[in-house]
C-alpha cells in the first residue's frame, strides 16, 4: 500500500507528532511505501532544526530527519503555514529577506499541491492532529 | 492527474483556532488540481459559515468572504448538518452561502461515498 | 466502503468520540489512540455508550497508549481489541479509508 501521512500539530505540545512518527515507522517496517509526510498547520514546527529538547527525552525533529535519511522519506513542510510560523529554508530566507533560516535536514518546503498530489497517488491518507 | 472524490470535514468554529482558515487554502488548492470536492460542516464547523462576521476589534483578518468565492472555484457542494444547525439555533438565512442541509444518516452515506476524507 | 475512524481525544475532554459515533456507519471500525483510549476503559460513564456502539462497530484501542497512561488490558472493556502500531497499520490497510476525529 502507498500511504500519505498528514501531521497537523507541532512537536511536544500534542502527541500528534509522536503518533505520526510511530505509525510511519510501523508502516515502513510492514513493507509499505510512505509516499510523503506532509506537515500542515502547526505541524510545520516539526521542521525547525533549532530545538534543544532535554537529553533524557526523545528528539522529535532529529528523529524525523533520521527516518527520512534511512528510508529516503519525503518530508514536506507547507510553505504557507511555514511562512506564518517562521520555518524557512535558505532560499526562502533570501527571497523574504530574512536574516536566518532554520529548516531541519531531511525536510523540504513546498506547496499544498504536494499534499493533494500525494492524496491522488496514495492508497491511504492518514491524518494526525488534535 | 486522477480525480478523487475529496470530502473536507470542518468541525471547528472560526477564529478560536486557525484550522478553518487553513482548511480554506486546502480547498482552493484541491480545486486548482481539479479534484472533486465536497465540504461538510458539522459540530461547531458550521459557525464558519455564519453571516456578518466582523473581526475589526480583534484585529484578526476576517476570512469569511472566502466562502463566497468558492463558487468561482467550482466548489459548490457544501453540506451542513441539519441537526447541528438546530442544536446551535441557526437557520439557513444565518449562513453566508447556499448549503444543502443533511440528516445524520445522509451524512454517513456522504462519508462513505468519498475516496478521501480530510480532517483539520 | 468501510471506514476506519480514529479518535484521539478523551470523551471527557471533547465531543470527538460522540461525533464519530453519530456518523460512523454500521460495519465500520473505531480505533482509539492517544487520549482517546480513556473511552475504552471499563467503569466510566461512557462505558454504556461505547458498549451500545459495539453492536454496530468494531472497536480497537492502541495498546502503547493504554500502557503509557497506567492502564492495562484488564482495564479495557470486553470486546475492544488491543493493537500495537503494526496492528494500527494493518487496520488502515483492511479498511477502505481512514477518517480522523480530532
Amino acid at each position: 500500500m502507498k500511504f500519505i501521512i498528514q501531521v497537523n500539530e507541532g512537536p511536544y505540545q500534542h502527541q500528534t507528532a509522536d503518533s505520526a512518527y510511530q505509525f510511519t515507522r510501523a508502516a515502513l517496517a510492514r513493507g509499505h511505501e510512505v509516499l510523503r509526510v506532509f506537515f500542515y498547520h502547526d505541524g510545520v514546527n516539526n521542521g525547525t532544526r533549532l530545538t534543544s529538547p532535554p537529553q533524557d527525552d526523545r528528539n522529535i525533529v532529529s528523529r524525523w530527519s533520521a527516518l527520512a535519511a534511512e528510508h529516503e522519506l519525503d518530508l514536506v513542510i507547507c510553505v504557507a503555514a511555514a511562512h506564518r510560523r517562521g520555518i524557512l529554508d535558505e532560499s526562502e530566507m533570501k527571497r523574504l529577506d530574512k536574516d536566518a533560516y532554520n529548516l531541519a535536514p531531511g525536510f523540504r518546503i513546498s506547496g499544498l499541491g504536494q499534499l493533494i498530489e500525494g492524496v491522488v497517488l496514495a492508497d491511504r491518507l492518514v491524518v494526525f492532529g488534535d | 492527474m486522477k480525480i478523487k472524490k475529496c470530502l473536507y470535514v470542518n468541525r471547528r468554529a472560526p477564529y478560536g483556532t486557525s484550522y478553518a482558515l487553513e482548511a480554506i487554502d486546502m480547498v482552493l488548492i484541491g480545486s486548482a488540481f481539479d479534484q472533486d470536492i465536497s465540504l461538510l460542516f458539522i459540530d461547531d464547523g458550521l459557525f464558519q459559515l455564519k453571516k456578518g462576521q466582523d473581526t475589526a476589534d480583534l484585529e484578526i483578518k476576517n476570512h469569511s468572504p472566502a466562502y463566497r468565492a468558492f463558487e468561482m472555484y467550482d466548489v459548490e457542494k457544501i453540506y451542513v448538518s441539519k441537526e447541528a444547525m438546530a442544536a446551535r439555533g441557526l437557520k439557513r438565512g444565518d449562513l453566508l452561502v447556499d448549503v444543502e442541509l443533511l440528516s445524520d444518516s445522509r451524512i454517513k452515506e456522504l462519508m462513505d461515498e468519498h475516496d478521501v476524507i480530510f480532517s483539520f | 466502503m468501510s471506514i476506519l475512524h480514529t479518535v484521539n481525544k478523551s470523551p471527557f475532554e471533547k465531543n470527538s468520540l460522540e461525533s464519530c459515533l453519530r456518523y460512523a456507519k454500521s460495519g465500520s471500525a473505531v480505533l482509539l489512540i492517544e487520549d482517546g483510549i480513556y473511552a475504552a476503559l471499563a467503569g466510566t460513564t461512557f462505558e454504556q455508550r461505547v458498549a451500545t456502539a459495539m453492536s454496530e462497530l468494531d472497536f480497537y484501542c492502541l495498546a502503547p497508549d493504554v500502557k503509557a497512561r497506567g492502564f492495562s488490558s484488564s482495564n479495557v472493556m470486553n470486546g475492544i481489541k488491543l493493537v500495537d502500531y503494526a496492528g494500527f497499520v494493518d487496520l488502515t490497510v483492511e479498511y477502505e479509508k481512514v477518517q480522523a476525529w480530532l
